[in-house]
């Protein structure tokens, strides 16, 4: 058995027939072949797998594909400029080596734009409670937090113009 | 997971002709989705409550605040008309789970669940809510049932939770640091002369505890709990915290929610 799902993926439409059991986080990687998006506990603990959700990070491991029927998805594939210019909250993790291993980076940033998004100045303290759903196993997160302040400066003094 | 059928109903209605035998209704899925990852549930039919548009949302009138089934966590936590009703209904939300998380979970599907763990069912009972489903009302202290059973009949949909508000109330809760639900979580409301409080993690379900509703009625403050010795009897023991390590925390998250109410 099959349904049809209709969502718009990086800006694009995106419709497939998929198994009613299709995973949103499996639509994602499998169907649009967008692998950025990781999958690293399948569980909902470890936030690999976060994407945007009209505006808002959600697990897509721990959803259904249907459950995004009709909704506005981001990965992290859509956060740079099309010329290949970083993301503020990118270029953060890049400048202030947020990052080792890399695997639990997309999740990261995509948790950290929409935290960004509501705390143009935020404190260690709030980004370390942002991060309570995002697991990482090699950094220690000393410098995601780091980055995701940088960052979050960056995004407003970006939006200020 | 096992497969089914997906329905998409856009009324209640609609969705209470569907929910039948082996069908489940499915909200953010943030427990459901992983339960049936694990077969611990294996439906026939999914019946998504996401395109009904009245099941969300959030209501106030200055004696109740009503929360739509489907009205998420974040949306509780940053509602400016909770925070001003009930400011510790509005923390508590934002105590769930993680952002992601908070993004998606249902305040309906959170009591409908009752994990004995959980943080809605300890502020349903304490702000002596009422549950309205499509088939009538419950009082919160007949609702919850012990280990994730409620009151519920199969098939009957949770509508909106109103909460009355309270004169003054807080939430303390001891996390599990890996999964974030509650050790032990203490929910203490004072509605002037009454008072209630309900305790999560502790036991195999929610449950009031009447020694403390009495003393904090003849004297709302710290010291009228501080004293009361918890009995570790019927309380969990498992991997994370004894039974008596449970009930001692019980006595020190009450301390603290009477302390934050009164600030
Ligand atoms: C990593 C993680 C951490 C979490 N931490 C916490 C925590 O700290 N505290 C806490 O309280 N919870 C926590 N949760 C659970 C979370 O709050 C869930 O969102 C919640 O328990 C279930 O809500 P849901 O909307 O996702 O429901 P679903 O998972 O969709 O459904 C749960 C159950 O309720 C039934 N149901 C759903 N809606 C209705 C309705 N309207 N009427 C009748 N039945 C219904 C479903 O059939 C199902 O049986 C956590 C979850 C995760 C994944
Ligand atoms: S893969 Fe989704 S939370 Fe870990
Ligand atoms: S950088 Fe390796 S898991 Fe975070």
């Amino acid at each position: 058995m099959s349904v049809k799902v209709s969502l718009k993926v990086n800006g694009k439409p995106a419709t497939a027939e998929v198994e009613e059991r299709t995973l949103l986080v499996t639509f994602i990687r499998e169907t649009l072949r967008l692998t950025g998006t990781h999958v690293g506990c399948d569980t909902a603990q470890c936030g690999a797998c976060t994407v945007s959700m009209n505006g808002k990070a959600v697990k897509s491991c721990s959803m259904l594909a249907m459950q995004a029927e009709g909704a506005d998805i981001t990965t992290i594939e859509g956060v740079a400029k099309a010329d290949g210019t970083l993301h503020p909250m990118q270029a953060a993790f890049k400048e202030h080596h947020g990052l080792q291993c890399g695997f639990c980076t997309p999740g990261m940033v995509m948790n950290a734009i929409d935290f960004a998004n509501s705390h143009a100045n935020p404190s260690e303290q709030e980004i370390r409670e942002a991060l309570e759903g995002n697991l990482c196993r090699c950094t220690g997160y000393h410098n995601i937090v780091k980055a995701i302040g940088a960052g979050a400066k960056a995004m407003a003094a970006a939006a200020a113009g | 997971m096992h497969a089914f059928k997906y329905h998409r109903p856009a009324s209640i209605d609609a969705a209470a002709a569907l929910a039948k035998g082996e069908a489940k209704l499915l909200a953010g899925g943030q427990s459901l989705v992983q339960a049936m990852k694990l077969r611990l549930a294996s439906p026939s039919d999914i019946i998504d409550l996401g395109a009904i548009k009245s099941l969300a949302g959030i209501k106030s009138d200055g004696k109740t605040v009503t929360i739509g089934a489907m009205t998420r966590h974040a949306e509780v936590n940053h509602s400016a008309d909770v925070k001003k009703a009930i400011p510790a209904l509005a923390a508590m939300a934002g105590m769930i789970g993680d952002r992601q998380v908070r993004a998606m979970g249902t305040c309906g599907g959170s009591i409908a669940n009752n994990d004995p763990a959980a943080d809605y069912p300890a502020a349903v009972l304490a702000l002596n809510a009422t549950i309205t489903t499509n088939k009538g009302r419950h009082e919160a202290d007949k609702f919850f049932k012990g280990m994730f059973d409620t009151a519920l009949q199969p098939g009957e949909i949770v509508t909106s939770v109103s909460f009355q508000v309270p004169k003054r109330a807080a939430y303390m809760k001891f996390k599990n640091p890996a999964s974030r639900f509650a050790i032990v979580g203490v929910f203490v409301a004072d509605f002037g002369g009454m008072v209630r409080v309900a305790v999560t993690g502790a036991g195999p379900g929610v449950f009031r505890q009447p020694e403390m509703e009495k003393a904090l009625a003849a004297k709302f403050a710290p010291e009228s709990v501080a004293n009361i010795k918890v009995k570790q009897d019927g309380l969990n023991t498992d991997l994370h915290a004894s039974a008596e390590y449970r009930a001692h925390l019980v006595t020190v998250m009450a301390k603290r929610a009477v302390e934050a109410a009164l600030k």
